[in-house]
């Protein structure tokens, strides 16, 4: 495997870690941001050019802005008293820890099976286009009708209550 | 006579593609191996000594523009009409001291200009800037420059949020949902150019504007919803680099100067740069993508370099931009969010209905008629109903004593 | 024997299970938020790794089910941290200890 993807992996990794261990929200948001980096750029190396540039135009343009808005509207510049882990952290580390093991060791075990073609797809966006109106018509029009849904949806929660003035 | 028409026309085509003869002759003398990643290497090398040339130009066209609209000189001391006004300021912000606040995160203080010019420059890559002049050719090259717009966004607020002063966290912030607002806005107007076109390619875009009906072209401006779309992309573009009149977030008055006030010497000139960049990347996207980018307004101009076509139009939206920041007064920060989210996506996802109707009508003159009236029915009735909506009284004046 | 592909199943493994225990060890609401974005990017990764070296990548079944993908993130997104937002205006606080109470 080339060295860029271990340089890429290890990026990912480590904006990921580091955006689960640091203390400070908004650090974490800004790890976070360089692990959807790293993962555009993955994406750029498995050859999924559409993926990669999507990749960046929502998660990095637009979910890590969001991110950033919540934690300065929720106040998160404040740290809380009584550390920023859960008491119960080590059952966490230890569920995930499971899962990352039983995860390995299918991905490992099973390599023999994994049908392996070298073959570089050449994707264009013609074809992507062809395929979003012709086969997965049903899912376009749903996720359409989903975003509507959640713009709607997330303004409305988000707003501010419109109080009773006392007369 | 044809030996010498035809001696003159291969003089003209020279010249039209000298720099890509001037790359091919400079990477021949290396291995074949090399040769693809050195060219790419010597077109970045240019980009990036073009258009920094190109900025500091803008700098000095501007502060003598703006002087003269404003009834002064600009800066006329160093050298012939101020014409070396950017090399003392270059000097200038190189030797200032570069300070950084105390509680400031150093890292990302650092970091938010350099993520800035890194994204901008990266936009630069797929316009195309003359005939085979385009840095990537990519099928997705639309796609990537909106990306790289979108990232930028992310560095203004870095820079807000770590200097850890009010004023630069509030400029941010303002600045970030304006850019975000007006995001939307650019990439629907960009989308009825991909739905014509059929192609998110920069180059194939360009290509399909090189035609000529007689002598003149088939850019897209010259269509209803092109031109609808331009005005919006005009706007959008305007919004999206934080000039006048869409400046509040830098807005000297109010916020001392928004999310780069913290910032000194060459952090700040480094601020500049982005901003006056990111002007010329829009200029450069909206030309290719309503102005035909480098091809000619008639066909008998077609001998004219494309670059010297791509460069004026760049350098006109230039001027049509130092000229609103002459002209027009300062938006008020709700009035801004206001006319994006109700006026102009309203109309911008109108014209994309528009820009289909064109496309499934056919050839001929009734679809320029329906078209028109469509756009011009909703424009005024749009801005009937905003204008309702502000209750104006009647217009007073006081004069001077 | 390794392959490609294994290192990038191993990769998108490591990072769920990154998101996954940031998620349970984390107080504020916003950080088990970037959990999830993190679990959902390692399901994308996973999913584009297998259209690259699996057989028939000219279907696009990985890129268009990684698209989709992508755009119902960035909807849950933004309705999950609206009603974070909800929620701190109501309790005043984002700490999801604190929120135990149905009674508001």
């Amino acid at each position: 495997m080339s060295p860029i993807f271990y340089l890429l992996a290890v990026l990912t990794l480590a904006g990921g870690l580091a955006s689960v261990l640091l203390k400070h929200l908004v650090h974490c948001a800004l790890a976070v941001t360089i692990a959807f980096a790293g993962l555009a750029l993955l994406f750029l190396q498995l050859d999924a050019q559409f993926a990669g540039f999507a990749q960046i135009l929502v998660y990095i343009g637009a979910v890590a802005i969001l991110i950033v808005f919540a934690i300065l509207l929720t106040r998160g510049s404040e740290l809380p008293k009584g550390g920023v882990f859960s008491p119960t952290w080590l059952v966490g580390l230890v569920i995930a820890a499971g899962v990352f093991a039983v995860l390995g060791w299918a991905v490992l075990a099973s390599v023999s099976a994994i049908p392996q073609s070298n073959i570089v797809p050449s994707v264009t966006v013609h074809d992507i286009g062809l395929a979003l109106v012709g086969r997965y018509v049903l899912p376009l029009e749903i996720v359409a009708l989903l975003l509507t849904a959640a713009t709607i949806g997330a303004v409305i929660v988000a707003m501010h209550e419109k109080k009773e003035r006392p007369q | 006579m044809t030996a010498n028409f035809l001696a003159v026309n291969s003089l003209f085509v020279n010249l039209d593609q000298i720099f890509v003869l001037l790359r091919n002759w400079l990477v021949g003398f290396l291995p074949a191996a090399l040769q693809p990643a050195a060219g790419v290497l010597l077109g970045v090398i240019a980009i990036v000594s073009v258009f920094p040339g190109l900025f500091a130009l803008t700098t000095v066209f501007e502060r003598k523009g703006l002087g003269r609209m404003q009834n002064r000189l600009g800066p006329n001391r160093v050298g012939p009409y101020g014409l070396f006004q950017p090399i003392a300021d270059g000097i200038k912000s190189l030797t200032k001291e570069d300070i950084v606040p105390f509680s400031a995160n150093a890292v990302v203080h650092f970091l938010a200009p350099l993520v800035l010019v890194v994204t901008v420059f990266m936009g630069f890559a797929v316009l195309p800037m003359g005939r085979n002049m385009v840095l990537v050719d990519m099928d997705s090259g639309l796609l990537f420059f909106f990306a790289m717009g979108a990232a930028t966004e992310l560095s203004v607020f870095m820079a807000g949020w770590s200097s850890r002063n009010k004023y630069s966290l509030l400029g941010a912030m303002r600045a970030v949902a304006q850019m975000i607002s007006y995001e939307v806005v650019l990439l629907l107007s960009a989308v009825s150019i991909v739905m014509i076109t059929g192609s998110l390619s920069l180059t194939k875009i360009v290509a399909a504007q090189n035609q000529y009906t007689g002598i003149f072209p088939h850019w897209y401006i010259f269509t209803p919803w092109g031109l609808a779309g331009f005005i919006v992309f005009a706007i959008a573009a305007t919004a999206e680099t934080n000039r006048t009149p869409f400046d509040l977030p830098e807005g000297e008055s109010e916020l001392v100067a928004g999310y780069h006030t913290e910032y000194s010497g060459f952090k700040f000139a480094l601020f500049f740069l982005g901003e006056y960049l990111a002007m010329f990347a829009l200029s450069g996207l909206g030309a290719t993508l309503f102005l035909g980018g480098w091809s000619a307004p008639f066909s008998f101009l077609g001998w004219v370099p494309s670059w010297i076509w791509f460069f004026s139009k760049v350098m006109c939206a230039i001027f049509i931009f130092i000229w609103m920041r002459g002209t027009l007064p300062r938006l008020r920060q709700d009035q801004l969010m206001n006319f994006a989210w109700k006026f102009v996506l309203p109309f911008t996802l109108l014209n994309l209905l528009v820009t289909a109707l064109w496309r499934f009508m056919g050839d001929g003159w009734q679809r320029w008629v329906v078209c028109t009236a469509i756009l011009a029915a909703a424009y005024v009735i749009m801005g009937r109903l905003q204008m309702r909506s502000q209750h104006f009284g009647r217009r007073s004046y006081r004069y001077a004593e | 024997m390794t392959t490609p592909l294994t290192g990038y199943l191993l990769v998108a493994a490591l990072l769920f299970a990154i998101g996954l225990g940031g998620a349970l060890v984390r107080r504020n609401a916003i950080l088990v938020l970037i959990g999830i974005e993190l679990m959902l990017n390692a399901a994308n990764l996973n999913l584009i790794a297998f259209w690259r070296y699996g057989p028939h990548p000219e279907a696009l079944t990985g890129m268009m089910f990684a698209i989709f993908s992508i755009a119902v993130a960035a909807a849950e997104a933004a309705v999950g941290l609206g009603l974070v937002i909800a929620i701190y205006r109501h309790t005043n606080t984002t700490e999801l200890d604190k929120i135990d109470r149905m009674k508001g």
